[in-house]
C-alpha cells in the first residue's frame, strides 16, 4: 500500500522536471525585489540572452555530436536582422523578430545540407569560415551595418503599452524567453527525438540502426540551434539599443562553446551553469584582468583533461555511477 | 521473409561475399557460421543497411531494401545487435532500450517540444513497453543505472532487449554470446528459444557450435565469403564440405 | 603600370601570403596525421614565433642571424611543452574534446603572450633590406623574396626529413597506422612529441618571416593560423602536397579579389570559395 507520503514523493518524482522549471520561474520572478541593482540585473539578463543561445548549441554539440564554432555568425543575423528591419526599414519589431528567425533557417539550412555531410574537421573549419565571413561583412558593409562603430538608435520592444526600456523590463522579457526556450529544449531531450539524438552523438552507426535518420537530424538540430541564437540576437539588439561587429566575433562563438564545455555536454540545466559561469567570471576576478584570458583556457583545459563530457554532466555521471554500485552493494 | 540472392560485396580488390543466397522462413532462428573472416558480419551488416552490398538483391517481405539507407531498414522492422556492443553509456539502462523504440515514437521537433498530453500519453507506454523488455531479461532492478555501469553480460542482455523491444519482424544477432562465461552463455540461450518460441524470426551469427546446433532451424555456411551449405542442422554438421572448411580449418588452428 | 604588370604583381603578393599559409597548413597536417586532431595552438605559434624574435633582437640585442633561428627553436620548445603538459595527459579520444582542447591550450597562449609582451602593436625589422626590388615592372619587397626562398628551402627540409630520417619514417608509420606502428615497436609518445615539436618549428618559421610585413601582437597569429587552417581544409586535411597547393590557392585568391574586386572583402572571397570548394569535393582537393 502506498502512503500518503509515498504518493507525494511519486508526484514529485515524476514531474520532477516540471516542478524545477516552476521553482526557477517562481526564483525570477521575484528576483528584481531582492535585487535592485541594475547592474546586477543586466549581468543576469546577458545570462538569459547567452543561454538561449547556448542551449540551442549544446543540443548541436552534446546531443547530435557535432562542432560548430560559428554560432556567433547566427547571433549576429539576428542582431544585425532586428536592428536593420525596424530602424532602417522601419518594420514593426516583433514581426521582424519572426521574419529574421525564418531567414536564420534557411541561412542554416542552405549552410547545413551541404557542411552537415562534413565530419569533424572539416565540419569545424566550415562554421568557423561562416563566422569570418559574416563578420567581415558587419565590418566592411558600413553603409547597412555601421561598420566598426557599430549600429545604434535600436527602438526598444514594447507588448501593447508596455515598454521594455530598463533592466527590470529587461529582466521579465529576456527570462521568459530563456525559460521558454529551457522548457522547449527540455521537452525534446525527454523526447523519442532527444533519445535518437543522444544515440547519435554516441554512436552514429548504432543510432542509424535503430531509425534514427542521422542526417535529416542533424540538420534539424542544426536550423533549432541556429533560430535560437537568431532569436537571442534580436533580444541583445532591443534590449541594447546598439550592436557593434565586436560582439560577434569568432573569439563569442568560441565563448560559447566553453559554456557549453562548463556546463556539460548533453546537459540541458547544466547549461544555464555554464553560461552564468563563464559570464560571470570576468566580474569575479576583475582585479585579475591580465589573467582573464589564461583562467578561462585553464578551466576550459582542466575540464575537459578531467572531466571529457563538461563539467556538470561529469559530476552528475560520477554521482550516479556512485549511487547505483553503493544500493547495488547494500 | 528474408530472401538474399547473389549478394556480393568487395572490399577494395577483395571479396568479402560471393553470391551469397539464401531464404528465411517466418519464425526460424536462421544461423549463420564460418570461420572468422568469412563474411559474416559483413552480410549483417549489408542486411541491415550498415553497409551495402554491390550486386544482388535482399529482400524483405518480397520489398527490396539492399538500397536503402539504415534508418529506413529498422522502421520496416529489422533490428539488430552489434558484434562490439554498441549501447550509449551515458543512458540509463532503461533509456538505451527506449532508443530501441525509435521507430514507434514520434519524430516531429515541434510535437516533442510541446509535449502536449497525447505524446505524455505514448511515452509512458513507451516506457512500459521498455521496463516489461528488460524485465524479460532480467535487468528491471537496473532499469536507472548507467548502462557504463553494468558486467559485460549484463550489457549484452540490454543489446538484446534493445534489440527486442520493438516486437521486430526480423532480428540480426551477431555473436550474442561471443566473450561470456557458459553461465552467461547458457542464459542468452535461454532468452533466444523464449524469443523464438514467442515467434520472432532471427538470423544468429555465432561461433559457439552446441547453441547453434540447440536453436537453429536452419544453418546457413559461409567460407571466404561464399555460401557452401545451407539447410538443417543435422544435414549440414555431416556434410564433408562444412567439415573440410570449418573444422578442418579449425583443427589446424588449434 | 599597365594590365600584366598588376598581374604581376598580385600574382607575387599572393604567392608570397601563400607561403605563409602552405608553412602554417603543413604545422596543422603534421600533428593531425601523428594523433588525428586539428591543433588550434598552431595559431599562436605564429605569434609566438614573432615575439621571440622581437624579445631575441630587442631585449637580448641578438643579430638578426642568431634571433631568428633562436626564435624558431623556442617555438619547437613551446610546441613540445603544450603536447606534454596540455594533450598527452587527455584520458579522452573523442575528437570533438581534443579540438575543444587545443582551443583551451590556445587561449591560455594567448593570454600568457597578453602578459608577458602587452597588448601593444610592435614591429619587427625584415631580414633583407627595405628598398622594393622591380622585376619585369612589378614591386617587390626583399622581405617576400626571403619568405618565398626559405619556404621552399623549409618545404626541401621536410620532405628530406619525412623521406631520409628514422624519425621522419617512423612519424609516416603512425601517420598511416598507429597500432601497426606501436607492434612493432615506434615509440609513438615520443613521435607525438617530435610532431608538436615540428609544428611548433613550422607556426613559429611562419611567425618569423610574416610579422616584418604585418605588425606583430599577441594576436596577429589568429587570423593567419586560420587561414593556414583553411588552407589545410582546401588541399585535403593531413596531405602535405594538399597544404603547399591549399596555402597557395588562398593566397592567390586573397590578392586576385583584393587587387580586382575589392580589398575589403577579400577574407569574404577567401572563405567563401573554401565553403563552396568543400560542399563541392568534401575531402578537399587532394584528399583522400
Amino acid at each position: 500500500m502506498m502512503t500518503a507520503r509515498d504518493n507525494l514523493l511519486y508526484f514529485l518524482y515524476l514531474h520532477r522536471t516540471g516542478l524545477t522549471v516552476l521553482a526557477l520561474s517562481v526564483l525570477l520572478l521575484v528576483w528584481p525585489l531582492l535585487e535592485s541593482n541594475p547592474y546586477n540585473l543586466g549581468l543576469s539578463n546577458l545570462i538569459a540572452i547567452y543561454a538561449i543561445v547556448v542551449l540551442g548549441l549544446n543540443l548541436f554539440i552534446g546531443y547530435a555530436g557535432q562542432i560548430s564554432l560559428g554560432h556567433a555568425a547566427f547571433f549576429a543575423i539576428g542582431a544585425y536582422g532586428s536592428a536593420i528591419g525596424t530602424t532602417t526599414l522601419g518594420g514593426p519589431a516583433w514581426p521582424v523578430m519572426i521574419v529574421v528567425a525564418l531567414a536564420v533557417s534557411l541561412v542554416a539550412l542552405a549552410l547545413g545540407l551541404p557542411a552537415l555531410k562534413l565530419s569533424g574537421h572539416y565540419l569545424a573549419m566550415a562554421t568557423l569560415g561562416f563566422n569570418i565571413v559574416v563578420y567581415s561583412i558587419l565590418v566592411q558593409w558600413d553603409k547597412v551595418t555601421g561598420g566598426p562603430s557599430g549600429f545604434s538608435g535600436i527602438p526598444y520592444l514594447s507588448i501593447g503599452s508596455v515598454v521594455f526600456d530598463n533592466e527590470i523590463a529587461f529582466h521579465y522579457l529576456v527570462w521568459t524567453v530563456a525559460m521558454i526556450a529551457l522548457l522547449l529544449c527540455l521537452n525534446l531531450v525527454r523526447s523519442g527525438v532527444g533519445r535518437g539524438l543522444a544515440a547519435l552523438a554516441e554512436d552514429e552507426t548504432a543510432a542509424a540502426a535503430l531509425g534514427v535518420d542521422t542526417r535529416r537530424a542533424k540538420v534539424k538540430v542544426f536550423i533549432l540551434s541556429a533560430v535560437l541564437a537568431s532569436v537571442a540576437g534580436s533580444l541583445f539588439a532591443h534590449c541594447y539599443a546598439f550592436v557593434s561587429p565586436d560582439s560577434f566575433n569568432i573569439f563569442v562563438s568560441v565563448d560559447f562553446v566553453i559554456m557549453v564545455v562548463v556546463g556539460g555536454m548533453g546537459s540541458i540545466w547544466g547549461t544555464l551553469f555554464g553560461t552564468a559561469l563563464i559570464t560571470l567570471l570576468p566580474e569575479w576576478i576583475e582585479a585579475l584582468e591580465s589573467y582573464k584570458d589564461i583562467i578561462h583556457g585553464l578551466i576550459l583545459v582542466l575540464i575537459l583533461l578531467f572531466l571529457p563530457q563538461g563539467l556538470v554532466t561529469g559530476i552528475v555521471d560520477a554521482v550516479r555511477t556512485r549511487i547505483a554500485l553503493s544500493r547495488h552493494h547494500a | 521473409m528474408l530472401e538474399l540472392r547473389n549478394v556480393s560485396k568487395w572490399f577494395g580488390g577483395l571479396p568479402a561475399l560471393q553470391d551469397v543466397s539464401f531464404c528465411m522462413e517466418p519464425g526460424q532462428v536462421t544461423a549463420l557460421i564460418g570461420p572468422n573472416g568469412a563474411g559474416k558480419s559483413t552480410l549483417i551488416n549489408c542486411i541491415s543497411g550498415v553497409d551495402r552490398a554491390q550486386s544482388g538483391s535482399i529482400c524483405l517481405a518480397h520489398h527490396p531494401i539492399g538500397a536503402l539507407p539504415a534508418h529506413k531498414i529498422a522502421a520496416l522492422g529489422v533490428a539488430r545487435t552489434f558484434q562490439n556492443l554498441k549501447l550509449f553509456a551515458r543512458l540509463s539502462v532503461l533509456d538505451n532500450v527506449l532508443t530501441g523504440l525509435t521507430v514507434a515514437a514520434k519524430r516531429s521537433f515541434t510535437v516533442s517540444m510541446l509535449r502536449l498530453p497525447a505524446l505524455r500519453h505514448l511515452e509512458r507506454q513507451l516506457r512500459l513497453r521498455a521496463l516489461e523488455a528488460l524485465d524479460d531479461f532480467g535487468l528491471a532492478k537496473k532499469a536507472h543505472w548507467p548502462a557504463s555501469s553494468l558486467s559485460y553480460g549484463e550489457k549484452k542482455r540490454v543489446e538484446m532487449a534493445r534489440a527486442f523491444v520493438s516486437d521486430p519482424r526480423l532480428v540480426l544477432l551477431d555473436e550474442p554470446v561471443a566473450g561470456l562465461n557458459t553461465e552467461e552463455t547458457a542464459q542468452i540461450a535461454r532468452h533466444i528459444r523464449r524469443q523464438r518460441n514467442a515467434g520472432h524470426t532471427m538470423l544468429l551469427v555465432e561461433h559457439d557450435m552446441e547453441l547453434v546446433m540447440d536453436v537453429a532451424d536452419q544453418v546457413v555456411v559461409l567460407d571466404s565469403g561464399r555460401c557452401i551449405a545451407c539447410g538443417k542442422p543435422e544435414v549440414v554438421r555431416s556434410n564433408p564440405m562444412v567439415l573440410e572448411a570449418y573444422l578442418g580449418r579449425m583443427e589446424a588452428t588449434a | 603600370m599597365s594590365g600584366f604588370q598588376d598581374l604581376l604583381q598580385f600574382v607575387f603578393a599572393g604567392v608570397t601570403s601563400g607561403a605563409i599559409y602552405a608553412l602554417i597548413a603543413l604545422g596543422f597536417c603534421v600533428v593531425h596525421n601523428t594523433i588525428g586532431i586539428v591543433n588550434f595552438a598552431q595559431v599562436d605559434f605564429v605569434s609566438l614565433g614573432g615575439m621571440f624574435l622581437f624579445t631575441g633582437l630587442y631585449w637580448s640585442g641578438l643579430p638578426m642571424a642568431l634571433a631568428l633561428p633562436g626564435a624558431v627553436a623556442g617555438v619547437t620548445l613551446v610546441g613540445i611543452v603544450v603536447e606534454r603538459l596540455g594533450v598527452r595527459p587527455s584520458r579522452s579520444q573523442n575528437h570533438l574534446v581534443l579540438i575543444f582542447l587545443t582551443i583551451g591550450i590556445s587561449i591560455i597562449l594567448r593570454g600568457i603572450m597578453k602578459l608577458v609582451w602587452g597588448k601593444n602593436r610592435m614591429a619587427v625589422p625584415p631580414l633583407a633590406g627595405e628598398e622594393p626590388l622591380r622585376i619585369a615592372g612589378a614591386a617587390i619587397l626583399p622581405q617576400a623574396v626571403a619568405i618565398l626562398i626559405i619556404t621552399a628551402i623549409a618545404i626541401g627540409l621536410l620532405v628530406i626529413f619525412f623521406r631520409g630520417t628514422r624519425l621522419g619514417l617512423c612519424m609516416r608509420a603512425v601517420a598511416s597506422n598507429q597500432t601497426a606502428a606501436s607492434v612493432v615497436g615506434i615509440p609513438v609518445g615520443r613521435v607525438k612529441a617530435a610532431s608538436f615539436a615540428l609544428a611548433g618549428g613550422l607556426g613559429g618559421l611562419a611567425g618569423v618571416l610574416v610579422t616584418p610585413i604585418t605588425t606583430l601582437s599577441y594576436d596577429v597569429g589568429v587570423m593567419l593560423g586560420l587561414k593556414g587552417f583553411a588552407a589545410a581544409i582546401l588541399g585535403g586535411f593531413g596531405s602535405f602536397p594538399g597544404a603547399v597547393l591549399g596555402g597557395v590557392m588562398l593566397g592567390l585568391l586573397e590578392s586576385l579579389s583584393a587587387g580586382y574586386w575589392s580589398s575589403a572583402y577579400k577574407d569574404v572571397a577567401a572563405f567563401v570559395v573554401l565553403l563552396l570548394v568543400l560542399f563541392v569535393r568534401p575531402k578537399g582537393l587532394l584528399g583522400k
